[in-house]
């Protein structure tokens, strides 16, 4: 049963200034959610509340699995993911850097194997899979921190302006990768500035202003 | 001199190698229990908010600097008949001398392993964080990544016990062919006159110190390589 996210009356402030607002609004699992909203408008803080690495003020951040809530622990989780717009990749290979999700999950070795090799093709890394991460180019970093964090095929991925660091044709390949991703029925929450990009995922536009989340 | 000196290494004098592996065996043990003890405490004082955090660290950094002939004495009066552990009479044995170094060793590498985990960038933690790690497997991370710094740790507290002679000589006691070391025996020879076996120790000593100066230094340099790209 897929996953459903569920925000009540979210708000955030920082040394007395208000960046969420009482902020709600009800996901749908299986839908592609693109949030804009200037510099400074609260996106980043919404998806850190959303993907539990941080805690709103007020309100509750809810996932429901038909109608159990989950409470937020490991289980969940790890079902959930955030890509941040700077990807902090270990200093490891990229295979590892790749399969670093499937073996913290005890996924068993094959398994892994057969996984990270397949999205790293996908992210068009496969030839530098031996290569340590931290010699990638920016672009190449981002598709690995996408990679990485899609790898254990998460239910709902939070993607923080996953595309403002980097060239042409790695902004190609990462749409590439969030559409194939959605077509799985999962969960998509992107953060960007890019309406067509947003159009382009074929996603449903949330806006953020003020603090404040509107559905447009 | 120098030609007798050297003669006693390549002619592989059964006395000196005697002593030399008597050095190693005390400090390559001294450091893997000042390792064992010091790697987890210098990774949890870098890892975890607690009471008291920034008395240990600097209580840690203090002692980095300890006296030898401090630690010498105080070990002393530990181990010798009168002493709380007068009972397991080991003072004037290669344990006794283990202790002492354990003891100067230990601060060094909790410190800078501290050092090395506080320096880990914050981005990892998010990131194993994001991708679904449990709190133990996000410190494990943070602690691989610092894994160049805490073998520079390590590789630096080698360098100080092999060195060490103050706190040796007092609580070995320089017993030939029991607790003689390279740096106890170069003090004596030396004030012996037997400048030969004292070069010949010196010039060992110097390059075991040479080897391990180059092995950190390359250690910290694969780090700072790959903390740049």
């Amino acid at each position: 049963m897929s996953l459903r996210l569920s925000i009540d009356r979210i708000s955030k402030s920082y040394d007395g200034n208000a960046v969420l607002d009482g902020c709600r609004f009800e996901f749908e699992a299986g839908k592609t959610y693109a949030l804009i909203g200037s510099n400074g408008s609260g996106k980043s803080t919404f998806l850190r509340i959303c993907a539990l690495l941080e805690q709103p003020d007020k309100g509750a951040v809810r996932f429901f699995c038909g109608d159990a809530e989950q409470p937020h622990e490991i289980p969940l989780k790890r079902k959930i993911t955030l890509v941040l717009p700077k990807t902090g990749v270990f200093n490891s290979s990229v295979f590892n850097n790749a399969a670093y999700g499937l073996k913290i999950r005890g996924i068993a070795g094959n398994e892994i194997k057969e996984k990270a090799a397949r999205i790293l093709k996908l992210v068009k890394l496969a030839g530098k899979s031996a290569q340590n991460a931290q010699t990638l180019s920016s672009g190449e970093t981002q598709r690995l921190g996408i990679a990485r964090a899609m790898v254990f095929e998460p239910e709902i991925i939070f993607l923080d302006e996953p595309t403002a660091f980097v060239d042409a044709e790695s902004k190609g390949i990462i749409e590439e990768l969030i559409s194939k991703f959605k077509d799985r029925q999962r969960t998509v929450i992107i953060a960007t500035h890019d309406l067509h990009q947003a159009e382009r995922l074929d996603s449903q536009i949330l806006s953020m202003t003020e603090g404040r989340l509107k559905l447009l | 001199m120098f030609e007798k000196a050297f003669a006693l290494i390549f002619n592989t004098d059964h006395e000196l190698f005697a002593i030399i592996l008597l050095s190693l065996q005390v400090s390559l043990c001294a450091l893997c229990l000042a390792s064992i003890a010091g790697v987890p405490v210098g990774a949890l004082t870098g890892l975890k908010k607690f009471r008291f955090r920034g008395g240990v660290v600097s209580l840690l950094n203090t002692f980095m600097g300890l006296p030898p002939v401090v630690v010498g004495l105080c070990v002393y009066l530990t181990l010798s008949r009168s002493g709380p552990l007068g009972f397991m009479s080991l003072l004037y044995t290669p344990s006794a001398m283990v202790i002492a170094q354990t003891i100067l060793a230990f601060p060094i590498v909790a410190s800078l392993t501290h050092s090395a985990v506080v320096g880990v960038d914050p981005v990892i933690k998010q990131a194993a964080k994001t991708l679904g790690a449990s709190p133990l497997q996000e410190s494990l991370t943070v602690v691989k990544e610092a894994r160049y710094g805490i073998t520079a740790a390590v590789i630096a507290a080698l360098g100080r016990v092999m060195a060490e002679v103050g706190a040796i000589l007092i609580v070995g006691g320089n017993i030939a062919g029991y607790t003689r070391v390279m740096t106890t025996t170069i003090a004596l020879e030396t004030d012996k006159g037997n400048f030969e076996l004292a070069l010949a120790l010196g010039i060992i000593l110097l390059a075991i110190s040479l080897l391990i100066n180059v092995v950190l230094h390359m250690v910290q340099r694969k780090g700072h390589f790959q903390d740049k790209k």
